[in-house]
This record gives C-alpha cells, sequence and structure tokens, in this order.
C-alpha cells in the first residue's frame, strides 16, 4: 500500500502515453480532472494486487468514446458515484475498489478521479498492460470473464445498465449508447472479484507506468547516453530510429488506420522502415523485415526529449525512436493472439515474440 | 502615401516606412527599451528623421509588440477578472485554472461553472442557468471586476448562449465591461480554449495602455493622418478596438511579422523562413504567404492553451552564439553573448569566440566588425564550427518541411550572416535586401483575415458543401473585419476527421484574407 500525490501522478500519465502505444487518446484531460480530485481530497491509497481479498468485489474505471469530445465536454466528475452506486446496487455487494481496465492514454487517470472522489483504494492493475482499441480486449476476456452489466453514465446524469449476450454486443451496444449521450460516457465493465483480478489482470502496471514516466522525465540524468537509460528502464528493444517521410491515413468508422514511413538516420542511416496503425501501432516493419507487432507495444519516441507520439501528431521530419516493449505474457497464448494478434487487425503474419523476431536480424 | 511599420522584439525594435507600391523608403533598428514604450518613440523618431516624407501622408500605421506576452511572464499589470464557464453538470469535474501558478490564478477574483454548453452536434447540453449568472456578475462587481472571461462547452460550434450571457454581464457590470468569449478566441479543447479566454480578459488593461501609447506617440510626431492597426500572430492586421477585444492575439506577432515579411521581400508564397538573431534562430513555414499553424497546443507563461499560434521552432543559435572546442569536437550555442556582441565578440576586440567571429573568419561576412583579429582563428577549426551551424539548421529546416521535395529558404534577420548560402535539402537559399527589418516590413504590409471552425457530419452535411460553407463564411469574416472584398482570398482550408467516433464528423476550419481598404 502507498500513497499516489500530485508528484507521482504527473509521472503515470507520462509514462502512460507510452504504454498508449501510439492510442489511447492525450492523458492531459484526465490528468486534471485527477488533479482536482487529489487537491480537493488528497493522495489515492494505491494497493498492490495481493494485498485485495479474493472475495473483494473490484470495479474497472473508464471513458468510452471520443476523446476529442471529453477534452471539451469534460465530466461532471460525480459520475463515478452514479456508477459505483448503480453497479454496487445491481450486485448487491459493496465495491472495495477500482482499476484501469487500460494502463494506456485517457483511462490510465480516470480511476484515480473516482479513486479520489469516492475516498476508495486504486489497485495497481489493468486489463491491457497497454491501450487496445476495442473493449473485449482484455486479459479478463481470456480468463473468460463476461464485460456486463456493464454500467455507464454520461454527464448529464443519465446512467444505464446492460447485460448482453456476448462481449462482442456489449461494444455496438455500448458505441451507440455512447454517440446518443453526446460522444462520450463513463463506464464501469468487467466487475470482478479480487481472485480473477488477480490470476488475470496486469500486475503492477501502474507502478511500471510511474516508473515509465519518470524516466522520461528524468532522462538526461542517468549514467549512459540517454538512448541507453529510456532502453534500460523501458526494457525496451531498439527496432528503428528514422525521420518521417510520409504519413499515409484513410478512416474505417470510428478509426484512424494508416501507415507512416521513416528513413534511417544515425546508425540505421540508408535503410527504410515503416509502422501500421489503428489508431495503436500495429506492427514494425524495417528494410521489408516485420519486426514487431500487436500484441507487443509499439512505441514511437522523440528522438531528443523521448516524449511519445500518438498516431494523431505524426507528420512529416519528425525523428523518432522506434522501441518495442514486450506486452503481458498472457497476450502471447492463443487465446491472446485471437483477440488482439496481428491478423485480427488485418496484418497477416503469425505472432512472433518481439524479442525473438529481434534475434534473427 | 506611406505606412509606417513597427515591430517590438525582444532585443530590437525595428521601424519601416514603406511608399504605396510597398517599396521600402527607410528603415531603422533601434534596442528595446526596458518600458517598450520608450523604444517605440524612439524607433518612429529615428525612422522619421532617416527619411524627408512628409508626415500627413503617413496613412497607415501598424505595430507589433511583445507588450502581453511580457505581461503575462512578469504578472504585470494584469487585471482582475471574473471567469463564468456554462457546462454544468458537465465538467463540474475539472476546476477551471486548475494546473495554473498559484501567483497567476489570483488574477480570478471570481471563478464558477453553471448550467449551460451544447452538445458535439449543437444540441443543447443544458439552457444557461440566469440566475446563477446574474448572481455572478453582481459577486464580480462587490470586487470591482470590470473584465468577465466566458467560456460554453462546444462553443465553438454554437456561440449564441456565450453571447447572451456576455449581454447579461454588462447589464450587471456597466456597458464598459470587457468581455472574453471563448467562441472568439480558442478551438475545440475547453480547457485549452478556457486559459486562453482567460489570459485574453486579464489583458484587456495591457492592451489598453499601449493602443494609447502607440496613437500618442505618433501624434507627439506629427503623424496625424495615420489609421492605426496592430499586428496579430495569424500575420493579418487588427484595428485598435479588435486588439482592445482580442489583446491575446498579438502574442508572438514577431515570428509571424518576420515570417510575412520575408514572403514579401522574397516574393515567394511558400517557403521556409530562418529568421537569425543574436541568441536564437526561430525557423517558420510560409504557406501560401502567410505562416503555417500550429497544430499542438502551446504554452504561455506556464499556461496551456489552443488559440491559433504559428508554428515556429526556436533554437539556441544566433550571432552571439559561443563557440567551444570540447572532447566531442565543436559546439556551437545554446548560450549567446546576445545583445554583448558588439562588446565581446572578437571582431569587435573582445574576448568570445562567436559564431559571427567564424562567418567573418570564413569571409561570409567581410564588413563585420574588424576581420584582422579573427585572421589568427586556425582555418579548420572555423570550418568545422560552420559544419556544426549548417548541419544544426539542415535539421531543423527538415523538421519544418511537409515532403522531402527540396525547398525555398529565406534568410532574414541581423544574424543570419552566419548561415551558409549552401544547405542540404534545399532548392535555394534566399537572402532578399533589408533582410535585417523584416519583421517590421511584415508588420507594414499586413492583410485582414477571417475564419470559420465547426464540427461537421460528413453524413449530413456533404464534404463539398461543408468545405463550401467553410469558404463563404471565412470570407464573410475577412471583410467584417476591413477587407477589401474583391482581394479576399482563402489562404487554409482543412478538415480532420474525429477519432473514436462514429457518425463521419469532421472538424472543418478555413481562413480567408484581403487588402486593407
Amino acid at each position: 500500500m502507498r500513497k499516489i500525490g500530485i508528484d507521482q501522478l504527473e509521472d503515470i500519465a507520462l509514462g502512460a502515453s507510452l504504454l498508449g502505444a501510439g492510442g489511447g487518446g492525450d492523458p492531459y484531460i484526465g490528468r486534471l480532472m485527477a488533479l482536482g480530485a487529489i487537491q480537493d481530497h488528497g493522495p489515492v491509497t494505491m494497493l498492490d494486487p495481493e494485498e485485495v481479498p479474493d472475495d473483494a468485489f473490484i470495479v474497472p474505471i473508464a471513458m468510452m468514446g471520443a476523446p476529442t469530445v471529453l477534452a471539451e465536454k469534460g465530466m461532471m466528475g460525480d459520475e463515478f458515484r452514479v456508477l459505483v452506486d448503480m453497479i454496487s446496487k445491481y450486485y448487491g455487494k459493496e465495491v472495495y475498489g477500482v482499476m484501469p481496465i487500460e494502463a494506456g492514454g485517457v483511462n490510465s487517470m480516470l480511476p484515480f478521479v473516482a479513486a479520489a472522489r469516492l475516498g476508495l483504494p486504486l489497485i495497481d492493475v489493468d486489463g491491457m498492460g497497454r491501450a487496445f482499441p476495442e473493449l473485449q480486449m482484455v486479459t479478463y476476456t481470456i480468463g473468460g470473464v463476461k464485460s456486463t452489466p456493464m454500467a455507464l453514465c454520461d454527464e448529464k446524469g443519465n446512467s444505464t445498465i446492460i447485460n448482453t449476450v456476448t462481449n462482442k454486443w456489449t461494444e455496438n451496444l455500448a458505441r451507440a449508447l455512447t454517440m446518443e449521450m453526446g460522444g462520450s460516457t463513463s463506464v464501469i465493465l468487467y466487475a470482478m472479484d479480487g481472485k480473477t483480478m488477480k490470476e488475470y489482470g496486469v500486475k503492477n502496471i501502474v507502478t511500471r507506468s510511474e516508473q515509465l514516466g519518470k524516466a522520461i522525465r528524468t532522462i538526461k540524468e542517468g549514467r549512459g547516453t540517454p538512448q541507453e537509460n529510456f532502453l534500460e528502464v523501458a526494457e525496451g528493444i531498439k527496432l528503428f530510429k528514422g525521420k518521417i517521410v510520409d504519413v499515409l491515413r484513410e478512416v474505417k468508422g470510428a478509426f484512424n488506420i494508416g501507415k507512416v514511413v521513416f528513413d534511417g538516420i544515425n546508425e540505421y542511416k540508408g535503410q527504410s522502415a515503416f509502422v501500421q496503425f489503428q489508431n495503436e501501432n500495429l506492427a514494425c516493419t524495417v528494410e521489408g523485415k516485420i519486426l514487431a507487432t500487436v500484441p507487443d507495444l509499439i512505441c514511437l519516441v522523440d528522438t531528443e526529449t523521448f516524449i511519445p507520439i500518438p498516431t494523431d501528431q505524426l507528420k512529416y521530419g519528425k525523428r523518432v525512436l522506434v522501441v518495442g516493449l514486450q506486452c503481458y505474457p498472457s497476450w502471447r497464448s492463443e487465446v491472446g493472439i485471437e483477440i488482439v494478434g496481428p491478423r485480427y487487425f488485418g496484418i497477416e503474419t503469425d505472432y512472433i515474440p518481439l524479442e525473438e523476431r529481434a534475434q534473427n536480424v | 502615401m506611406y505606412r509606417l511599420g513597427i515591430d517590438v522584439g525582444g532585443t530590437n525594435t525595428d521601424a519601416v516606412i514603406v511608399d504605396d507600391q510597398l517599396q521600402v523608403v527607410a528603415h531603422i533598428k533601434t534596442p528595446t527599451t526596458e518600458d517598450v514604450y520608450t523604444g517605440i518613440v524612439q524607433a518612429i523618431k529615428q525612422v522619421l528623421r532617416s527619411s524627408d516624407i512628409d508626415r500627413s501622408q503617413i496613412t497607415q500605421a501598424m505595430l507589433g509588440t511583445t507588450h502581453c506576452t511580457n505581461a503575462i511572464v512578469e504578472r504585470k499589470n494584469l487585471a482582475d477578472i471574473g471567469v463564468l464557464r456554462l457546462a454544468a453538470p458537465a465538467t463540474l469535474g475539472i476546476k477551471p485554472m486548475v494546473d495554473w501558478a498559484s501567483d497567476l490564478a489570483q488574477i480570478a477574483k471570481e471563478v464558477q461553472v453553471i448550467g449551460g454548453g451544447f452538445e458535439f452536434d449543437g444540441k443543447e447540453l443544458a439552457p444557461v442557468d440566469i440566475e446563477a449568472a446574474q448572481a455572478f456578475f453582481k459577486k464580480c462587481s462587490q470586487h470591482g471586476v470590470l473584465s468577465v472571461a466566458i467560456i460554453g462547452v462546444f462553443g465553438t460550434v454554437r456561440d449564441d448562449q456565450e453571447v447572451e450571457t456576455g449581454k447579461l454581464a454588462q447589464e450587471i457590470l456597466g456597458s464598459n465591461c470587457h468581455l472574453s468569449l471563448s467562441s472568439r478566441i480558442g478551438s475545440m479543447g475547453l480547457v485549452e480554449r478556457e486559459n486562453a479566454t482567460i489570459l485574453n480578459a486579464t489583458l484587456y488593461k495591457v492592451a489598453q495602455s499601449f493602443t494609447e501609447g502607440f496613437e500618442r506617440s505618433l501624434q507627439d510626431e506629427n503623424v496625424t493622418n495615420a489609421q492605426v492597426y496592430f499586428s496579430q500572430n495569424d500575420g493579418t492586421l487588427m484595428t485598435k478596438e479588435t486588439t482592445r477585444d482580442y489583446p491575446i492575439l498579438t502574442i508572438a506577432s514577431g515570428p509571424t511579422n518576420s515570417i510575412r515579411g520575408a514572403s514579401y521581400l522574397s516574393k515567394l508564397k511558400n517557403a521556409i523562413v530562418v529568421d537569425v538573431g543574436g541568441t536564437t534562430t526561430d525557423i517558420g513555414t510560409l504557406t501560401n504567404g502567410f505562416p503555417r499553424e500550429s497544430s499542438i497546443a502551446v504554452t504561455i507563461g506556464g499556461v496551456r492553451t489552443n488559440f491559433r499560434m504559428p508554428d515556429v521552432i526556436s533554437i539556441g543559435l544566433g550571432g552571439g552564439s559561443i563557440v567551444r572546442e570540447t572532447e566531442n569536437g565543436i559546439t556551437v550555442g545554446p548560450d549567446s553573448v546576445g545583445y554583448e556582441i558588439t562588446k565581446k565578440a572578437l571582431v569587435f576586440g573582445g574576448d568570445t569566440l562567436t559564431a559571427t567571429d567564424i562567418a567573418v573568419r570564413l569571409g561570409l561576412a567581410p564588413s563585420v566588425g574588424n576581420p584582422e583579429l579573427v585572421q589568427h582563428l586556425d582555418q579548420q577549426l572555423c570550418q568545422q564550427a560552420l559544419q556544426v551551424i549548417k548541419e544544426l539548421v539542415e535539421d531543423h529546416i527538415d523538421a519544418m518541411k511537409v515532403s522531402s521535395e527540396p525547398v525555398d529558404i529565406v534568410l532574414v534577420g541581423g544574424g543570419s550572416i552566419i548561415i551558409p548560402e549552401q544547405l542540404n535539402g534545399v532548392k535555394k537559399v534566399h537572402k532578399p535586401k533589408f533582410f535585417e527589418t523584416a519583421n517590421a516590413i511584415g508588420a507594414a504590409i499586413s492583410k485582414v483575415s477571417g475564419v470559420f471552425e465547426q464540427l461537421i457530419s460528413y453524413d449530413q452535411t456533404p464534404r463539398d458543401d461543408a468545405l463550401e460553407l467553410a469558404r463563404t463564411e471565412a470570407v464573410r469574416q475577412a471583410v467584417e473585419n476591413g477587407a477589401i472584398a474583391e482581394t479576399v482570398e482563402i489562404i487554409d482550408i482543412e478538415d480532420v476527421m474525429l477519432q473514436y467516433h462514429d457518425g463521419n464528423v469532421h472538424r472543418v476550419k478555413a481562413k480567408a484574407a484581403g487588402d486593407l481598404t
């Protein structure tokens, strides 16, 4: 158990933009809400997953919809109380604590808002270890946990609980409701007990996010070169270093799909590479050879500041270090690959772990 | 008929006079003074002295100034204000000014979030809570507040609630109460737009004082027939009244003016402009004759905002940059001798090796200082230093490009002598006449503009219709702002899809500009 105050929160937000792997939305608006909540209610208590009893009732907290809409029409702040009350009544159980469902992007911050405002502990765990675009893409799906009953609430105070037959139905119904409610909603889904959380969740991901954020913030203070320090703390595999020479985008449904092309710089001079994305980065190909795919994290960071660059900010001329981070091990299982492997996103290749691909270069 | 253009920069205040063919008649440079005003008066005096034109023939006078930036950074002359957000129950989770430095946040005497706001598609989120608004303005009046910031959720989609609430503010606080409406100031993104609106509200006194000061100094110098204009950061002009309404739009007008001046002097509409000063180099992109806008949030005095700003990168390289030999080779900058260059650089008899000394030794700037004082410098060392400068500039020029095609470069600013004329990735380096005062020229030749921005669903309004609407509205706005209708052109139009959102919704934006009447 430890306390998370404003300083730690800043680092977690920065780390979360790295774990977003190009997507997940800018954590800024979430960070402001969390900042305000901590200023008003004091630091948040964060529990290690092992400190949580098996029968404790835990709820993930997130937003659904367009981060751009959330950035304009922020929350009323009381959504989480409504959600927690509603889900608690529905299950007939007291909520023990909250947790993030997605450690990357804006959703990394909202559980802090809920925890601070409701005086509930936050569990150091999530269901992705990164950011993913669809709500069935969580490690809990591997464990057969159902996404519903799912509670939704908008900033006007409208709320509902839905029950569905599959997680895909949840995605469809929840997205339709979200659109009708004005483009962004606060949600609780995948409510579960402590035992399930410990078995399937990505443990200590918030702490990892904080370490990553701190490493980026203090990158110039380490022993080695900033790049060495960064790769060491991120436990990252350097995939490429290059200058963006082209960004190709197309729009399919609610997704920003495309490809960013690089010309090598420094030790990669003369080589070329590209990264495909669907909100999040999906695959990295260097000199015609795939070096990494989902579910491993492919992160693009500025070569000078090591600040992560989201896919909607890619533009010509940016100098970028492409880094691969290993995904949470259970994503590498057969079921995991089915849910979030390269073929699910239309990339016709088998999933081979990043570190194995790297050895064959 | 003549125009007088003045640009107040961090180091120098520049002034030019151009004739009705926009030819430069006179140009001068004088140090920027602590109180800025004195520097402006000096500049006007000097530029008038250096030309013998009939002062009554000066019909337009333009000022670009750093007053507003300085006021925010130094927390000086900021007015007490009220901040009212129309949004509740939405956004109650984010307090206004939550991450502001406390010494700056105290400008807001009353802050409240009341019922109001719209959805992204223009539906009403909540009606304005009129009673709460009235009570709020009454509290403001008890503090003697004479300026209010009003921010409505999705005010960029529909502004009627902000306008109505503004009227209410003036009914209670008096018709001279200064109004800052977010729909007129920032773009999508509530917190950033709110921040920009708050800064605008607190700057109204500063704007009052420099607009009055400029007029007074012109009268003191017998320039009595001139219509007065002020530079804004999109490369166009505002009237005195508009400047008082939107002082924040003057921020970063300096780099913008040099980009516009460079465009005019080089006769190029598309190029990258490299403005080299004593300490820093600003690199900006000229697109269709105007500076390209930054697409990311911009921080002013520690406050994150999203009102339009030119997309400019600043690097620590200038005429006064200090050159050193280290274990890892030669370094140039980022520190500089700055305004002391005429004392400290070797060519001026000083003891510090600067980028200017390198340029003089290599024959790039033969007429600066005394070349004999740098004859002893090792030729090879100087070549290496020049290579460092060249690569630094090339890298940053490249970062500003939108494709790998070679581009035209326009070099301006007093320090530009240190930049070699052969650069990789560059079609041609242009160094126009009067390059030293490109910023004041930029102020003198500016146009007036209009903008349009809205979220539009292409399922309801087809793309072509949406773009046409954007163009028409931007042109209408430009004419309203004083442009001659026949001269107005669309200078920028773009549409970007909203992510993680169904319904094919796009953010559509257009900008138009035309000549002054």
